[in-house]
């Protein structure tokens, strides 16, 4: 392998793992501190790259703008899918649970075909990042494709920040440790669930809508990107964020070289690796600690 | 020996007979379309003596009804019929034994990790066949003859397929509910109830556990023997992982930890979807079929926390305000009210 090629598939794979590490983070945190094993997670996923799509024309076409309006509207989507479908599951099974999430992703993937149809659309980066940049002396590499490893690296570096230096990440931390005692302490469990929830949601249509220029806009995307997230926080260990990075970015290289060198059995790499790490460690890489 | 509940009796055995006059006055879409519900209602409860009775959440219970099917299409013979004695027990064992192995390994992890072990064991079976020409790859593979004795058992015959599914079915059903009431299927319950205090009294239960996840990879290969008779087509969508979820589904609806409600909730599952697929009640919106399910489903989430077998006993409890047996058993299982109409 030319080392240009692999320097090119390594920024591949940098930027894949990180989009996945802000989708499964949502995933891990909400499993984590809720409780909730969220299949749905996906659709939110979806919802980001359609909105990418469809709230472009609205706000005049500014990326910029849509990014904007989109997570704001996917936090009021999860605030209220929280309070009318989770807030009173959480004392029932795990699997009531996995029942419920499972009807949500039929009816967003239904009002999906609804609203927007089942084709396949392109989304255009914005301009000044449409370009790409020179490696070596043949290749090039997309610029939008380092602009989303930027930024999605600037996304998890604040919200590492958020967990371990705000009040709001210890109540979070604290709340995924013990739920009662937090109860006691005075603080709105009803409340912090809410917030974690419209964060996860955020966070999901945030990737979905920053991946839909590379990935374009397809029917059943939520689907694909939901069970490699759940490899992701599994191998990571469930309710660990710094697992869930780790995971992420070994979920990324795996697949990209995998797809490269091995495209015979590309599908199967990821599945085979987490099954011998869990048999190796039954708990996933990291222990969940926050 | 566990006691048997009349009422549940009574339920299954005219579920039964429905079943056994149903040909009578059915057409030959309504015998296919029951032909096939039963053979989910199979699968369904192969999953349920893991989820309900053991305790264990399988979440790739589709690969091995994919195995069963696969195994049934690659080991008939080309040119002729081959016979259903030795095929059927055949792709049954292709499907234990992948089950064996599985379990092997997958049963070393507990919880969530379990429930994606087990997904990634499923997913390695796809895409196998998915992505190498042993099975057909995407476009899957055609079984040509079906497979028959002779003219009395010609399995290429609806009818004949209908009452050989149904014969099945109940043998499935009586085994299980056998199996469960022995002392080894107390094992499981205790393992499901407390697996360490199992431990701690004595037994060895990762060996009942393995034993119960092959004799359940094994009926759902029966399943697939089945399928792939009754269609005459495999392809890898049989092992994806929306069919492992939706047969969690179809259990949980009908309710956890009873093989009637495995039974029912086959039933109920594959007719809402046949209800809202159906463009002669919904038009030209039958093609987003989903979202009335998706709906349904919700709904029996907010409504029926036990599953439709709680049904009757809640529909008891709103009409005479308590149950006997709901008052010792429920306790904090029930859901407020005020949650309940919150979600509607």
């Amino acid at each position: 392998m030319d080392f240009s090629i692999f320097l090119i598939q390594c920024l591949n794979a940098l930027q894949y793992g990180l989009l996945l590490y802000l989708v499964a983070m949502g995933l891990t945190l909400i499993f984590g501190i809720m409780g909730v094993i969220n299949l749905a997670h996906g659709s939110f996923y979806m919802v980001g790259a359609y909105m990418a799509f469809a709230l472009a024309p609205l706000v005049g076409g500014n990326f910029f703008a849509t990014l904007l309006v989109g997570v704001a509207l996917a936090a009021v989507l999860g605030y209220l899918l929280e309070w009318a479908f989770f807030s009173f599951l959480y004392e029932r099974e795990h699997l009531q649970q996995v029942l419920m999430t499972y009807g949500l992703i039929l009816v967003f993937e239904e009002l999906r075909s609804l609203l927007v149809g089942d084709d396949v659309y392109g989304v255009t980066p914005p301009d000044f990042l449409a370009g790409s940049i020179a490696l070596g002396d043949v290749m090039t590499y997309p610029v939008y494709r380092l602009f989303v490893s930027a930024v999605c690296l600037l996304l998890a570096l604040g919200m590492y920040l958020v967990f371990t230096r705000t009040r709001l990440g210890m109540m979070i931390r604290a709340g995924s440790v013990n739920r009662e005692m937090v109860q006691s302490l005075g603080i709105d469990i009803q409340f912090l669930y809410r917030v974690v929830f419209a964060a996860g949601v955020a966070i999901a249509a945030f990737a979905g809508m920053v991946a839909a220029p590379i990935s374009s806009v397809y029917p059943g995307m939520g689907n694909q990107v939901l069970i490699i997230c759940f490899v992701v926080v599994v191998i990571g260990g469930i309710g660990s964020i710094r697992g869930a990075f780790f995971a992420a970015l070994l979920i990324g290289l795996v697949d990209t070289f995998g797809k490269v060198l091995l495209p015979q059995a590309s599908g199967v790499l990821v599945y085979v690796l987490m099954a011998l790490i869990l048999l190796w460690k039954p708990n996933g890489l990291f222990k969940a600690a926050g | 020996m566990g006691h048997i509940d009349k009422g549940k009796l009574l339920f299954t055995g005219g579920v039964f007979l429905a079943l056994a006059l149903y040909p009578l006055v059915a057409e030959s879409y309504g015998i296919d379309l029951v032909t096939k519900i039963m053979i989910y209602a199979i699968l369904a409860l192969s999953l349920e003596l893991l989820v309900g009775s053991t305790g264990l959440v399988c979440f790739g219970q589709a690969a091995f009804f994919g195995i069963g099917a696969y195994a049934a299409v690659l080991l008939s013979p080309e040119s002729e019929a081959a016979g259903w004695w030795w095929l059927l027990p055949a792709s049954v064992a292709a499907a234990a034994l992948y089950a064996l192995f599985v379990g092997a390994l997958s049963l070393r992890t507990k919880g969530v990790y379990f429930i994606m072990v087990t997904l990634a064991f499923a997913q390695m079976a796809y895409y196998v066949v998915h992505d190498t020409p042993l099975g057909g790859g995407t476009d899957g593979i055609y079984l040509y003859f079906k497979p028959g004795l002779d003219t009395l058992v010609d399995l290429g015959n609806p009818y004949i397929l209908y009452f050989f599914t149904l014969v099945f079915l109940v043998w499935t059903f009586v085994f299980l509910a056998i199996l469960l009431r022995s002392h080894f299927g107390r094992v499981l319950a205790g393992i499901r109830i407390n697996e360490q205090r199992m431990q701690a009294s004595g037994f060895s239960t990762y060996p009942f556990k393995l034993a119960a996840f092959v004799t359940s990879g094994g009926i759902a290969g029966l399943a697939g023997f089945l399928f792939a008779v009754q269609d005459g087509f495999v392809n890898p969508e049989m092992m994806s992982w929306h069919l492992s979820g939706a047969l969690l589904v179809m259990i949980i609806l009908g309710g956890l930890g009873h093989l009637h409600g495995a039974l029912i909730g086959a039933f109920v599952f594959v007719f809402l979807q046949e209800l809202f697929k159906s463009e002669a009640v919904f038009g030209d919106f039958a093609k987003h079929w989903h979202l009335g399910l998706g709906l349904t489903i919700i709904a029996c989430v907010a409504l029926l926390p036990r599953g439709l077998v709680g049904l009757p006993e809640m529909l008891h409890q709103r009409l005479f305000g308590f149950s006997q047996r709901a008052k010792g058993k429920a306790n904090g299982k029930l859901p407020d009210n005020t949650a309940t109409e919150e979600a509607v």
